[in-house]
């Protein structure tokens, strides 16, 4: 077949799918076929664009068009208009506020083309394919890495590069590995935390949807810098795209001899499995997940030993992100100091969000740390979809409530961390002034009391009581006392719960105290008096029967 | 190694691997804790031993963190002091408030904790919805209502019994324990060893009273009631009145309970000595049988069966090990057997008019007793069961003031009994009391060992061996002139296992194996005064063996009235009528439900 003259790029991730992306695509296939244009017009499938209200979406290329709400009328239509006659079918073009070519689409920042680390491929390249990702310097790392350098040499890049851990905690990524590398062991495991269960957050998901092989060069890198040679992604059950094409890149890289054993002619050998968490939220908790990896309930194991000495089955293992893990191989290819390029200086490198909520342009985007709440709700989500900004949560339910005046704050670990708050896993929840804050609290603390494991008292007892604190103050029928009680139980939970899920919950009621106490404060009922501890008069239980 | 470490700004200096907590008690400061038991459980998670760490982010649970050089920790901070007193009030805010009528009332580690926290109220309602109180079995109730989650049920079940029966099931607040797949215990395998209630710390776990039936037939005058007590309670029933662990209570038991009723007490020990009788003839017989006769089908080694939560055990998960079981039944069954059948003859009482009363350690023996194949004296041979527990609260209950009591002695003949029979109280006892008599009808000699001891099977180890070799066998015996025979002994079934394993792939070549269900043997069984140390089981342990030592009498074979028993009704060892009475047999099994 001749070069193609055009490509129709169509993004397959899991929330195009839903809405029909196969059926569009096979239907551009049989609409151009049947116009005689099957060898000059190639459709393939691609990851995430990043909207994620565009319905099915399709990007022209060369022409640098995009489609979006497709339907299979509109196939039709803009192949016998646009392919056959060239006049673009401006009533199908995505809508105004995205922005109207695929560079633009596809880049976060439409200004700042070189702003992708991690998703660079996605949407730009077919992610079933291993020959495209290689034809964007893929697997060049790793080659890199197992014939020039030693593999504390590749710790000590990513050390350099000052990667944090992309997960929602922070943690120095070169640090994390420095711990591991050392330990001897007969067996050491990668396992790369795909378990994404924090609600809002679906990077991960796209990620994996767009880029698979970019996740399994940066766990080989991982392995070879800390002297693992087996690897395991643990996805959620839920993730079922993921899971193919995460599969079918495993299956690719393995028939290029790129994972296996002598990776590269060397004596590296690294391979990968997949394994499927049952969507427990704890289980995104590294030890949890490991406990759920040897096939027992999900519950965190206490620390230490942490992991790193003692982790699956025992053996020294190490726990990424998908995203951290994605974003190694760039590392590696390019340089610390490269990396260090974008960001801060204590949070170098781009983080990829999700923002849902009341804006105009919901979906994913990467962007240079550093940003603030504003640039990100202005410039990369279009503004607010309506009414005005009230409150945004960051990194998702386990994540701090952030009032008007944290707008301009830089969008880093530690400039967060200075106004007392947390970057978190990179969901942003942007909410309106319709939004009550007791409402929003109470669907947050709902989710915990589903999700707690039940292991550790405080969680488990203390997510109860707070959401019967909460769901007072949504019925505005709160006791006295009721706010401060619920202060008390969440410093406790802070100090005192096992593991960052019953931490966590602390973090979205005590941040929406700081902002808005006073609304809370109105929802409790002054007249009412709190019932003396379990103190109930037999009558009363007789006649309520 | 030793660590020092700051507490309280007290320096402390501990051994290598301590614990926070440890460090703690070793200067004397008191740390609360609920979920950690030692050597049963400490997953960190009731949060009520919570202490400030310099340098840690978070409180950390002092029972599981160990003390390292140079830590700082402060115990009575006002965050660690608060995050303690709110855990237990949450722990509380769900567990019903009916202290006055629960069978942990003055026992409660909850009660003690709020107590101790000074908990004036509790702010939360009770929310939680009621669960049906599990009375499925013949040994224990489960009121999950009571249950803080503390998981020491789940530490014992899984861990040190290996049974596995207990596992949380659910999340957040809607766990429960749960027990296998369904919702009551008999839907599970559960040996009903009862260790789960010997370390609940609140009424959630508790043995089936059976209190109000002994009152019932105490207050029957058509019948004849009479008492056995097993030869654990005695070093353990004083704990109940306040009396130090390895106090010994015989002379007062036996005045409590003829204060309360019983129209005789008898021992336990007395069918201690007659298993020691028929199990060494047994033992014997297949010695002879796969040594002198070349009989392959004898099964080596022959496993004691006087453990009923080792039989199920057995029955359960090593089911090919059946022909390994001594037919004997426990002491407690041959009890009820010559109850309603000697005993009943020799006084001239309807037997169908006598009621056997157990005074056991164990839960398990309630279980025992109901089982279907235990009834050859053509009535059910033991009726009612009672825990040392219970028996305690029996004597509150009277208005006994037990301390002021003075000592009395058990009623003839099913009273007498030898050191040997004391012994089985613990692990190891069975073991030697048989050595002692099998030695002596070999050789015609008295076992050549201090105080008649067996030194290596003697202690806590998990697992015990032991070798003795017979040397100039009386001529009955010669063929086992010269042959070494090898002992072994477990207590607490994850060690039972170990020896089920190794003698399952033929690794072991023991010939004579004793397995006690519960830690330390009946004397740390699941019915005993709570809570069970390895502390309190070498007390109770000392104490028993001062009991033997104590004795005219130390071999069981020595037992004039086990002699007369034999004379007069029995014939002879593993004769006729002591198959009929005194042995049984045993069936593979599966959970109630699935069968």
């Amino acid at each position: 077949m001749a070069t193609p003259r055009l490509y129709v790029m169509i993004p397959t991730d899991a929330d195009t799918v839903v809405v029909g992306a196969r059926e569009i695509k096979s239907r551009f296939s049989s609409e151009i076929g049947a116009q005689g244009l099957s060898d000059q017009i190639k459709v393939i499938e691609t990851g995430s664009f990043g909207p994620s209200n565009a319905g099915v979406i399709a990007a022209v290329q060369p022409d640098g068009v995009v489609y979006g709400n497709l339907t299979p009328e509109s196939v039709g239509e803009i192949v016998r208009e646009h392919f056959c006659k060239g006049r673009i079918c401006g009533r199908f073009l995505l809508p105004r506020e995205y922005p109207p070519t695929v560079e633009q689409a596809t880049d976060a920042r439409h200004t700042q083309a070189a702003g992708r680390i991690v998703l660079d491929n996605c949407g730009r390249i077919d992610p079933d394919s291993i020959e495209e990702y290689i034809a964007t310097d893929g697997y060049e790392a790793l080659g890199r890495a197992l014939t020039e350098m030693t593999p504390p040499q590749v710790v000590e890049t990513v050390r350099e590069a000052g990667l944090r851990g992309r997960g929602g905690a922070g943690f120095p990524t070169g640090l994390k590995w420095s711990f591991c590398a050392p330990v001897q062991a007969d067996r050491k495991f990668v396992i790369c935390n795909a378990d994404e269960g924090e609600p809002g957050t679906f990077k991960d998901r796209l990620i994996m949807e767009g880029d698979p092989h970019k996740v399994i060069e940066g766990m080989a890198l991982c392995g070879y810098a800390i002297g693992a040679s087996e690897g395991y992604v643990y996805i959620r059950g839920e993730y079922r795209l993921s899971v193919e094409r995460m599969r079918k890149a495993i299956e690719d890289a393995r028939a290029m001899g790129l994972l296996g054993k002598g990776i590269f002619g060397t004596d590296f050998d690294f391979d990968i499995e997949i394994k499927l968490g049952a969507g427990a939220y704890v289980c995104g908790e590294e030890t949890a997940l490991i406990e759920s990896m040897e096939g027992r309930r999900g519950v965190p194991r206490l620390k230490p030993p942490f992991p790193a000495s003692c982790g699956y089955l025992g053996k020294p293992t190490n726990v990424n992100n998908v995203e951290t893990l994605a974003t190694v191989p760039a590392i590696v290819r390019n340089g610390a100091a490269w990396f260090r390029g974008f960001g801060t200086e204590n949070t170098p490198g781009t983080k990829v969000y999700t923002i849902i909520g009341h804006v105009r342009r919901p979906g994913l985007i990467e962007v240079s740390a550093g940003v603030t709440l504003r640039e990100i709700i202005d410039e990369y989500a279009g503004g607010m979809s309506s009414g005005t900004f009230k409150m945004a949560q960051l990194g998702g339910t386990a994540g701090d409530v952030l009032g008007p005046e944290m707008l301009d704050v830089p969008m880093d670990y530690d400039a967060m961390q200075k106004v007392g708050h947390v970057l978190g896993s990179g969901a942003i929840l942007v909410m309106n002034q319709t939004v009550e804050v007791a409402d929003f609290l109470d669907s947050c603390m709902r989710f915990f009391r589903h999700e707690s494991c039940g292991s550790c008292n405080p969680c488990r007892n203390g997510l109860q009581v707070l959401g019967e604190i909460v769901g007072r103050l949504k019925k505005k029928n709160a006791y006295p006392g009721d706010i401060e009680l619920m202060e008390e139980v969440c410093m406790t939970l802070k100090s005192a719960a096992f593991c960052p899920l019953g931490q966590s919950p602390a973090s979205p009621l005590m941040s929406a105290l700081r902002y808005f106490r006073p609304e809370l404060a109105a929802a409790v009922d002054p007249r009412r008096e709190r019932p003396r501890t379990q103190r109930v008069r037999l009558d009363l239980v007789e006649l309520a029967v | 190694m030793a660590i020092k470490l700051t507490i309280d700004n007290q320096p402390v200096s501990v051994a290598d691997g301590a614990t926070v907590l440890e460090a703690a008690q070793a200067t004397g400061i008191k740390i609360p804790t609920l979920c950690h038991l030692d050597g049963v459980s400490s997953p960190g998670s009731c949060r009520v031993c919570l202490v400030e760490i310099e340098g840690a982010r978070t409180l950390q649970p002092s029972c599981v963190t160990a003390a390292s050089e140079g830590m700082v920790v402060k115990t009575t901070s006002k965050t660690a002091r608060q995050a303690r007193k709110l855990s237990v009030e949450l722990m509380l805010a769900n567990h019903p408030w009916d202290c006055n009528a629960c069978v942990r009332n003055g026992e409660c580690d909850l009660q003690k904790l709020a107590q101790d926290m000074g908990i004036a109220e509790v702010r939360f309602p009770y929310v939680k919805p009621a669960t049906p109180i599990d009375q499925s079995t013949d040994a224990l109730v489960r009121d999950m209502d009571k249950c803080v989650l503390c998981r020491r049920c789940i530490g014992v079940c899984q861990d040190v019994q290996g049974v596995g029966t207990l596992a949380p099931r659910n999340r957040g607040f809607d766990t429960i324990v749960g027990s296998g797949a369904g919702d009551n215990l008999c839907d599970a395998i559960c040996v009903q060893c009862g260790q789960c209630s010997a370390v609940c710390p609140v009424g959630a776990i508790y043995e089936k009273d059976s209190i109000e039936d002994v009152w019932g037939a105490l207050d029957d005058p058509s019948k004849h009631v009479v008492v056995q007590t097993a030869p654990a309670i005695r070093a353990a029933l004083g704990e109940c009145f306040g009396l130090e662990p390895g106090t010994c209570v015989t002379g007062k038991m036996v005045t409590a309970l003829r204060r309360l009723g019983f129209a005789k007490v008898f021992d336990t020990n007395f069918t201690a000595d007659l298993t020691i009788i028929e199990e060494g003839h047994e033992f014997l017989t297949r010695l002879k049988k796969a040594l002198a006769d070349g009989d392959a089908s004898v099964k080596l080694p022959m496993f004691t069966s006087c453990s009923p939560g080792w039989i199920n055990y057995m029955e359960y998960f090593y089911p090919n090990l059946i022909p390994n079981i001594s037919t004997c039944k426990s002491p407690q069954q041959m009890f009820g057997a010559l109850a309603k059948t000697y005993y009943a003859e020799k006084q001239g009482i309807d037997p169908k008019d006598v009621v056997v009363v157990s005074i056991m350690p164990c839960t398990a023996k309630k279980f025992e007793c109901e089982r279907d194949e235990m009834n050859a004296s053509g009535f059910q041979d033991v009726d009612y069961v009672l825990t040392t527990r219970e028996l305690g609260r029996m004597i509150k209950q009277a208005g006994i003031d037990f301390l002021s009591l003075s000592d009395g002695e058990q009623d003839s003949p099913m009273g007498m009994s030898t050191g040997a029979a004391d012994i089985f109280a613990n692990t190891g006892g069975v073991m030697e009391a048989a050595i002692r008599t099998v030695y002596e009808v070999v050789t015609g000699r008295e076992l050549p060992m201090d105080r008649l001891h067996v030194a290596p099977v003697q202690g806590l180890q998990g697992l015990k061996e032991a070798e003795l070799t017979f040397q100039n066998c009386l001529d009955d015996w010669k063929f086992l002139e010269g042959v070494t025979a090898k002992v072994a002994v477990a207590h607490g079934l994850a060690n039972a296992r170990k020896v089920c394993e190794m003698v399952a792939s033929g690794e072991a070549d023991y010939h004579f194996v004793e397995v006690m269900c519960c830690p330390g043997g009946c004397i740390g069984g699941g019915g005993q005064p709570r809570l069970t140390s390895n502390d309190v089981r070498n007390a109770r342990i000392k104490a028993i063996y001062a009991e033997d030592e104590g004795r005219p009498m130390r071999k069981s074979h020595e037992n004039p009235a086990i002699t007369q028993l034999y004379k007069d009704f029995l014939g002879q060892p593993l004769g006729h009528k002591s198959h009929e009475l005194l042995h049984t047999g045993y069936a593979a099994k599966q959970p109630a439900a699935t069968s």
